[in-house]
Formats: structure tokens, sequence, C-alpha cells
């Protein structure tokens, strides 16, 4: 049906869009690999030498890039774990018969709609203030002493608050791919005397299973780069116990004005990202066919 | 029968399901109830829920204090004006890939998706002075054009996903009867893909709304969305939890309205077309 001249055509009409994003991906990370082997600091203009490794060196020996590192697995381990689980069963709930379904759907899936730095100080300051929070007047009804959320467990509390905007994703996607699945299957397994668990571990888990691969990889793909959450709560402190790699790079690079260093950490981020990436393509490549 | 909901089944299920259902939606809803409080009845031990004096106050004093319109503005600017611009160029792409597919497509597509893979952070510091050199730091067309290209994957793959259900037959039925490139795509294509460009254009609006590491980082008072207004309010001074309340309100309430009617382009755009 393409002809010579719809073929050159259609060439004509996606060349805007491949140089934009070819100039967007190339340019500023070529920059970022160029810098990333200088010694560059915005507080000494002017000095510019090719240092080999070193940035490197400095960046991944650093104790602060250590547990950063952590913090980023466990940030995104522990919102993984949450909001897969809670998505599952919240998915299962919702697909039961009920009255209001489409209600209690529009409460779930509110949360991903709150921008970042709103969810952050909401649940900072209203939630898990120590002395003002809801939390802590629950507590105090309780008889219990109020727990300071931010300061003990403040890579936990981040976590809870990452979580609670990802869980209506989960939810979401979960549901979708649930009510695709085959009724009768459901019915003719339950007529064989198979009772919900089984069900559950049978039927719908290997149906959801490609479902769950696609909510852990992009998911991941975002919370790898959890930024503003850390921001407005904690600054990454007290110490390093919230700074994961993107709030470290951004320190170095916006807050110390290390150029270098910050591009070497910049890098260190996109080759995380890249092997997380990889799964994730070629998910969705192979439920492609153009 | 076992699988004919009994009543007794379906109202635990309801019961169940309204007590989760409000307690995850219970954080927005304190934030709106509390931003009708006074300061002190903000803070008071224990909380009152809805007996209170319901003032507007804090909204009043939002405005005056930390100018919320002149932010809405500049997230109307930024999310409406990347989100129309990236759809210009992501409308003739994803329609040639749609109908015009040629071995190079699939590759493309992956390729143009793997740039969202992309962390903001791998390209941070190179942004930033390329934006500090071209005196783009804290303007709204900047923080349009790096919206709109981070977007741009999104959009292009959404677009691509609806484009893809239009039969291709219609088109050679119009090409037969002699329509031109022209009249084909303003005739046949432009009724069908409406719905489907909408939705695109609903999501990124959302997308672009919330997206609070490049409007953090090369923003300052100017050109500030509101993701950067909130961020504000993360130093109080004395008694602020009503006024806090009261700006994240507005801050989230257009966009949960918005958010609510493309719950299922959520799924379609964000998965990139792997759930359906």
């Amino acid at each position: 049906m393409a002809t010579a001249h719809s073929r050159s055509a259609a060439r004509l009409m996606i060349s805007p869009a491949v140089l934009l994003l070819l100039g967007w991906m190339l340019i500023p990370l070529s920059m970022t690999l160029y810098f990333s082997f200088l010694r560059y600091n915005l507080l000494m203009p002017g000095a510019h030498d090719f240092i080999g490794f070193m940035n490197y060196r400095f960046f991944l020996t650093d104790p602060a890039f250590f547990s950063a590192l952590i913090n980023t697995l466990l940030l995104v381990g522990g919102v993984l774990v949450i909001t897969v689980f809670g998505g599952v069963l919240l998915a299962i709930l919702l697909d039961q018969p009920m009255w209001g379904q489409g209600i209690v759907r529009v409460l779930v899936i509110a949360p991903f709609f709150v921008m970042p730095t709103v969810s952050a100080l909401v649940w900072k300051n209203m939630f898990m203030n120590p002395v003002n929070g809801l939390f802590a007047n629950i507590f105090r009804a309780l008889g219990m002493q109020p727990f300071d959320f931010l300061g003990q467990a403040p890579l936990a509390s981040i976590i809870l608050i990452v979580s609670w905007g990802w869980l209506p994703f989960a939810t979401l996607i979960l549901l979708t791919a649930l009510q695709s699945l085959d009724r009768d299957q459901l019915e003719a397994a339950e007529m064989d005397g198979a009772g919900p668990l089984s069900r559950f571990f049978h039927i719908m888990l290997p149906h959801l299973a490609r479902a769950i691969t696609v909510v852990v990889l992009i998911q991941t793909i975002f919370l790898l780069s959890v930024f503003a959450e850390i921001l407005v709560t904690t600054n990454g402190g007290p110490g390093y116990a919230t700074t994961n790699i993107t709030y470290l790079v951004y320190a170095q690079s916006l807050l110390q004005f290390d150029v270098g260093g910050g591009s070497a950490g910049g890098i260190v981020a996109v080759i995380l990202a890249n092997i997380v990436a990889i799964f994730l393509m070629r998910m969705i490549g192979k439920n492609l066919d153009v | 029968m076992a699988h004919t909901p009994t009543k007794g089944r379906k109202l635990l299920f309801t019961l169940i399901a309204w007590t989760i259902g409000f307690l995850i939606f219970f954080p927005i809803l304190w934030t709106i109830l509390t931003s009708f409080k006074t300061e002190a009845e903000a803070i008071a031990s224990p909380p009152s829920f809805v007996f209170f004096d319901w003032t507007l106050d804090n909204y009043v004093e939002v405005q005056e204090r930390s100018a919320y319109f002149r932010h809405f503005w500049n997230s109307v600017v930024i999310s409406v004006g990347s989100t129309v611009l990236g759809l210009l160029v992501a409308i003739p792409a994803a329609w040639s890939m749609a109908f015009v597919p040629s071995k190079q497509t699939k590759n493309v597509l992956m390729w143009m998706l793997s740039t969202k893979m992309l962390p903001p952070v791998g390209v941070l510091i190179p942004i930033y002075l390329i934006f500090r050199d071209a005196g783009l730091l804290d303007t709204l067309t900047g923080l349009v054009i790096v919206v709109m290209l981070i977007n741009l994957p999104i959009i292009i793959w959404m677009l691509f996903t609806y484009f893809r259900e239009i039969p291709g037959e219609i088109l050679e039925a119009a090409r037969m009867d002699g329509a031109g490139l022209r009249s084909e795509i303003l005739y046949v294509l432009t009724p069908m893909a409406v719905p489907g460009i909408a939705s695109t254009l609903l999501l990124n609006i959302i997308l672009a709304w919330n997206e609070a590491f490049w409007t953090l980082n090369l923003t300052a008072a100017k050109s500030a969305p509101l993701t950067a207004f909130i961020a504000s309010y993360s130093s109080p001074e004395g008694l602020f939890y009503a006024k806090l309340s009261a700006a994240s309100t507005m801050a989230i309430a257009p966009i949960l309205i918005l958010g609510w009617f493309s719950q299922k382009q959520l799924v379609r755009g964000l998965t990139f077309g792997a759930v359906k």
C-alpha cells in the first residue's frame, strides 16, 4: 500500500521528532561524559584539566556513594514490594462485585495525580510531624509516645510517602489486566472444586505475571529518579540517611558546584538505569508487532 | 450456585473496599478539610474533622503572600505549551509510523522509548549550563522545551498505539475514490484520530503538571510552576498547616479533576501499550 512517494513523505514527517530526541539524548549526554573526565568546578573558573578517571574514583570510593547506592536499592525495592503486593490485593478486591465500584476506584486512583512536592509536604507536616501531626495525635490518644517518623526512620518514611503515590498506578494496571481474564476459566475452576487460594495461584497470578513485570520495570525507571520527595522532606539527611544516587548527583553538582564529580555520578546513574531499561525494552519489544 | 454473589458477600466486599478506598484518599481529604480551618484549629489536639468554623482566609492569604495565580499560570503555560508543542512534532511522526511502517519502524519506536529511560541527573549539568549560557534559566520558554522533550516519547507512543487501531482499509478506500494525501488526512484520518489525540493531550498535561525534577532545578522565583511554589512551603515560619493545605489543595485540584477522566488512557500511555 505504501508507494515510494508516501515513503519519502513518511520519512519527512518523522524526522523532526527523531532529530529532537537525538539532540536531546546525544548532546547533553556526551557533554556529561566529557565533563566527567575534567577537573571542573564552577567556583574555580578557567580550570578544565583532563584528569582521566579521577572523578569516577572519587565518586565511587566516597562513602556517600555507597550509602546512596544502598538507599537507592532500599527505596526502589521497598516501594516495589509495597505497591506490587498492595496493588495485587487491591486489584482483586476492586474486581469483586460491590456497590459503588466506580467511586472506590476514583478514591484509590487519586494519589497518583498529587504532585510529589505536595504529597511529601502534606505527609511530612500534617501526618508525620511528631508534635502536631495526625499520627502523633492518634499515638497520644492511644496512650503511646509519638513517633518522630522522619527523624527516627527517615528512609522508611520516604518509602511510605512514595508508595502512597505509586500504589494507585500498580492497582490500576493490575486491575486492567485482571479484567481481561477469561471469566469462564475461573468459573470452570470453581466448579471443579478449586478453592480461592488455588484459583489465585494457578489462574490469576500467571495471568497477572506480565502486568506485574511491566509495573515493576516502569516503576523502577521512575523510582531510580525520586528527587522532589527527598528535597522537600529531609534534604537527603540526616547525614546521608535519605540520599539516593539522584540526590547525591544533584547535591554534588548544584550545591557544591563540582561539575566533574557530578558528571561522573550522572554517568554512573545512567549505567544503573540502563541495566533496568534493557529488560523493560525487551518486554515491550516482544509485545510490539509492527 | 457458588459463582452468583450472595447479597452478604457483596456487602462485605463493599464495606472492605470503601474502607480501604477512604483510607487511601484520606490524606487528600484531610488536606482539603484543613485548608478551611484557622491555623489554631489546624493543629488542635484532638483535631476536629468537620465541626470547626469554616473559613476561606487561608486561600486569600496564600494568594496575597505567594501569588498563587502567577504560579498557576506558569503551570498552565508549561503543561499545555509543552503538550501542544509535543503533539505538533509527534502527530506526523506517529502517523507515518502507523500507516507507512517500514522495516525500521520498530527500531525507531524502541529507540525513542529508550530516550525516556535516560535518568534526568545524567543530563542535569549540561542542561543547566546550556540554559545558563543561553539565558533560559528561570524562563517559561526553557521549561516548555525541556518538559516537551522528556514527554515526547510518551506522546509518540500513545498516538502510535491509537493510530494503529484505525483500519488501513478505510485509507485504501479513500485512495480508490481518488483522495489525495491532504484530503486523506483532513477528512478520513483526523475525525478518527481525534479521540486518541485528546487522550494523549490529557495524560501529558497531567504528567507535565506534576513534573518536579526539571521544574525544581531550572526555575527560581519568576517562572516557577506550582511544584516549585509548594516546595517553598518546606521551610515553615510559625503556624502554617492551614496555609500549606490551602496552597496544596489549589495545586492539586485542577489536575485531580482532569486525572479522574483519564484513568483508562493512563494505563495505556504509561505502559507503552504493553498492558491494555
